[in-house]
């Protein structure tokens, strides 16, 4: 059985424009939501309190609501977590006092209201932690874009190197822009999975380039545009496949994980069907409009013997 | 062609065996089970051993298997009743000096467990329990080292009868002389007290004045010397609290993690965790009239008014005959009936106290409560380090004879003399500690996200191996092999390891198995376009495999490193995602290369074929 046979021979780079134009537009509505609504941060970056309880029943929030602020937490958020019976109570850090010892008042106003609740867990990050992990994270994610960027001018071209960088940028921020859009919670799980992200769109456009170089080697006549889509459209059947394959996995977890690997989950679908998008796209748009040629590939190749056994 | 040298089989057969072999104590489950130990952390020797022999047998309580393991005895039992009745009666039958915590113990047979073998240890958040991270005050430090300098050079210089005023001011110790010609052998006493100190003299307000301050180096091996001791102290602390398997450890430069699996009660591990409690001893003021001084919210000289438990009022002198630091020992029992502490105290305490009782019987001497709570809070937009000091009277009693070393205190209940006994026992902190991250994991969800994480895993493992089975045929069975090969690699590395599993750990494995096909799906694409370039299957096969590498080597190395900066810059739960995560892509390409290669050649290596099903 097959899906695709390798006489595709859809013209992608030829429409390159209209992809050029739809990038250009989620890249605006992602940057423009990022610095109007900002991203939910979780208590991870802001610091702060989390409580996740359980309810026998379905929970009555304004009921939660109207307990916590009688008891003084009226700057409580109350909310639904996962299931109607899930409740989960966030606090932004309260100046001048001891915001570890809230979390356990809060527990005892709760259980005077209803004695079964049951307490699935209570996180307290301080204040100047928050910050250093927001920190950490902006610089784990320009330290990968470097790492990678250095690595794909070492194997491939300079070229490409741009291409796949700024494929990756486009990723990121289409990522964290429908997660500003939608206001989905943002934690560090979110985080580590658009890491993740970056890895894996990688991933795809290596492939693409790997087949590109291969062709440009094999391939004599044709200008690097055609010789590009040729290899885009053998790669399709692959490229498919393995975005199917993770993406099942994905929505496995999304819907069997339940709701603290959901944020996880979410970028990490998001991420690689942007991804897929993007290497076929981005990347070598990018490389052709710096007119990249078979030339470009030439004297690297000449130490390296594609005929290693595995 | 395409046949595999023996050794490269031997090869990929011995890894398949070790990996289940090692893999294997996963499956067993765990049993509620207690863990005994020595509060003195020595190893636990055959007598306790057969004291909770007989102990058990005496009540008749069942165990399932017992056995000693890093030094502690560990006793499973078949529910969780038998353990809690047979954790009632071993706390009290061992009393004092043994630890007996409550666990789920894996239930590893013995011979798994003679190799060394265990199954994965999991995280907090799939256990349950408490986190903390404690940020120590490194600046305290030094102005507590500070302060200690200066008690011994007043002392010295009292000895010498040099009229002084000795300060600390910020990070420095300023002496004050009231006689200018004494400031020659000031400096020279200070130099011989410390020769590493610096030593100078500067103008201040129009004095000369002798300065001393440490030198960078000093105060460097002074930070690290508080994080050590704190770190021992809390570790001292968890242990006797009895915790199993806790974890206390240096984070960074300042700061020091803690993790106690199975507890549940945030605010009584906080409670002896970050307490500094500690005990001083003064005499009374005498003649002084203790409520007048309360009316008037002054103490007289020489004298500081303090309350007593029942909020009366109580006047002692200043400066303190033994203070916490000379406390060797402390536990906790009974004295005629009420709750007490008995303490012992080093020989400087012990001569400072004989000294004190033997020309003082007849008077009143209180012990002095002292309990200090740290924070961190904001004010004025920035953060800064509070500390509550709360010091009370525990009680007051005529000395009635000559006493040095070893003594009793009453005046508290058991619970307090239990905390009092075990803070006082376990060590002061070197400097103050101030919580900057807390988390609490019930068991229950621990529970739960065991449970959600690995039917995420089977749902999107059976999807894809359905998938490649139906659209490779022969080749893809091949490949869901290598996939059940790989999990069970990565479970045996992460057991092997022993590194925390954490949920999004799990996702690390639910992403690898995705991510792990692909390796495959490049082979047998391009063993599909050789055979559609009319080659035969034997030169497809191996041209596909052959082609294929490097790119999969590239497309691996750009996701290891994402994985690798990861695990760099992440902390906790991420860095268990950062590590299944690498694990998972080194073992993947493992099997999906070599191992399907192995059984490729082996089903198809050498032979005539015509067709191939792929």
């Amino acid at each position: 059985m097959k899906l695709l046979t390798n006489k595709t021979d859809i013209n992608f780079l030829g429409r390159r424009r209209a992809a050029v134009i739809l990038s250009a537009i989620l890249i605006v509505l992602s940057v423009v939501s990022l610095a109007t609504r900002g991203l939910n941060f979780g208590i991870d970056f802001t610091g702060g309190l989390l409580i996740e309880v359980g309810y026998d029943g379905v929970a009555d929030l304004q009921g939660i609501r109207d307990q916590l602020a009688g008891n003084g937490f009226d700057d409580a958020q109350v909310q639904n977590f996962g299931t109607a019976s899930d409740v989960l109570i966030r606090m932004l850090p309260r100046p001048g006092a001891n915001t570890a010892e809230l979390g356990a008042q809060i527990l005892k106003v709760l259980q005077a209201g209803d004695a079964a609740v049951a307490m699935r867990r209570i996180e307290f990050v301080g204040p100047q932690v928050g910050e250093e992990l927001t920190q950490q994270g902006g610089t784990a994610m320009i330290f990968a874009l470097l790492m990678i960027g250095a690595y794909i001018i070492l194997r491939f071209h300079w070229k490409f190197a741009v291409g796949s960088v700024v494929a990756l940028l486009h990723d990121v921020f289409i990522v964290l822009g429908v997660f500003s859009i939608l206001q989905l919670p943002f934690d560090l799980s979110v985080l580590a999975a658009i890491l993740a992200v970056i890895g894996y769109s990688l991933n795809d456009t290596i492939v693409v380039f790997d087949r590109i170089r291969e062709n440009f080697r094999h391939i004599r006549r044709g200008s690097p545009e055609a010789i590009m889509n040729i290899s885009i459209n053998q790669m399709l059947g692959r490229t498919i496949i393995t975005s199917m394959t993770t993406l099942m996995v994905l929505v496995s977890l999304f819907f069997l994980g339940g709701e603290a690997v959901r944020g996880f989950s979410t970028a990490l679908i998001i991420g690689i069907v942007v991804g897929t998008y993007s290497s076929i796209y981005t990347a070598s748009t990018l490389a052709l409009a710096l007119d990249v040629a078979p030339v470009d590939l030439l004297p690297l190749k000449q130490i390296e013997d594609p005929d290693g056994l595995p | 062609m395409n046949q595999y040298p023996a050794w490269k089989n031997l090869l990929v057969a011995t890894v398949l065996a070790a990996g289940l072999l090692i893999a294997l104590p996963n499956i067993f489950g765990k049993a509620p089970s207690l863990q005994v130990s020595r509060e003195d952390t020595a190893v636990l020797n055959d007598a306790g051993i057969s004291q909770v022999n007989s102990l058990l047998e005496s009540a008749s309580i069942a165990t399932v298997e017992s056995f000693v393991e890093d030094g502690h005895l560990l006793i499973q039992f078949d529910d969780v009743q038998e353990q809690l009745r047979a954790s009632d009666l071993l706390r009290e039958g061992l009393g004092k000096g043994y630890v007996v915590a409550l666990t789920l113990a894996p239930r590893t047979p013995a011979w798994l467990r003679s190799l060394g073998l265990q199954p994965m240890s999991l995280g907090l958040d799939l256990r349950g329990g408490v986190h903390f991270l404690f940020e120590v005050d490194m600046d305290a430090a030094i102005t507590q080292r500070l302060d200690v300098i200066a008690k011994d050079l007043n002392r010295t210089l009292r000895e010498e009868r040099i009229r002084r005023n000795v300060r600390v001011v910020g990070n420095e110790i300023r002496i004050r002389l009231g006689d200018a010609a004494d400031l020659d052998r000031v400096e020279q006493l200070v130099r011989d007290s410390d020769e590493l100190l610096e030593v100078r003299r500067a103008n201040v307000g129009g004095e000369e004045q002798v300065i001393i301050r440490m030198t960078a180096d000093q105060i460097r091996e002074r930070q690290d010397f508080a994080i050590q001791q704190n770190t021992i102290t809390l570790r001292n602390r968890v242990n006797a609290l009895g915790v199993a398997e806790p974890v206390v450890q240096r984070q960074g430069v300042n700061r020091i993690v803690v993790q106690m699996p199975g507890v549940q009660d945030p605010a009584q591990a906080m409670r002896i965790l970050d307490a500094t409690a500690t005990l001083e001893f003064r005499l009374v003021c005498e003649g002084e009239n203790a409520l007048e001084a309360q009316r008037r919210g002054r103490a007289p000289l020489g004298c500081e008014l303090f309350s007593d438990r029942q909020g009366q009022p109580v006047l002692l002198k200043r400066g303190a005959i033994v203070t916490g630091d000379q406390l060797t020992d402390a536990s906790q029992g009974f004295s005629e009936g009420s709750p007490a502490v008995y303490v012992k105290l080093d020989s400087k305490g012990a001569d400072e106290m004989l000294r004190t009782t033997r020309e003082n019987i007849g008077k009143p001497m209180a012990v002095l409560f002292v309990e200090q709570s740290r924070d961190i809070v904001i004010q004025n937009g920035e953060e800064q380090y509070i500390t509550r000091t709360e010091r009370e009277v525990i009680n007051v009693a005529t000395i009635q004879g000559v006493f040095s070393s070893s003594f009793q205190i009453t005046g508290v209940d058991v619970v307090e003399a239990r905390d009092l006994s075990l803070l006082l026992r376990a060590g002061a902190l070197a400097a103050p500690i101030y919580i900057v991250e807390e988390r609490t994991i019930g068991p229950s969800l621990g529970q739960e996200n065991i449970d959600k994480g690995v039917n995420a895993i089977i749902f999107g493992l059976v999807c894809v191996m359905l998938f490649m089975a139906i659209y490779y045929k022969g080749f893809g069975v091949i490949a869901d092999l290598a996939l059940l090969t790989n999990l069970v690699l990565i479970v045996a590395i992460l057991s092997m390891l022993q590194a925390s599993l954490t949920l999004p750990g799990i996702a690390g494995i639910v992403l690898t198995v995705g991510m792990a096909v692909d390796a495959n799906v490049l082979i047998f694409e391009r063993i599909r376009e050789e055979l559609r370039n009319g080659n035969s299957p034997q030169a497809s096969i191996h041209a596909g495999y052959a082609k294929a590498l490097s790119t999969i080597a590239d497309a691996n190395v750009t996701t290891l490193i994402a994985a690798v900066v990861l695990f760099a810059f992440g902390t906790g739960p991420i860095k268990g995602f950062a590590i299944t995560l690498s694990i998972g892509i080194i073992t993947s390409m493992f099997t999906s290369i070599i191992g399907t290669r192995a059984v490729v050649n082996f089903v198809f290596g050498g032979r005539n074929i015509d067709r191939l099903a792929i």
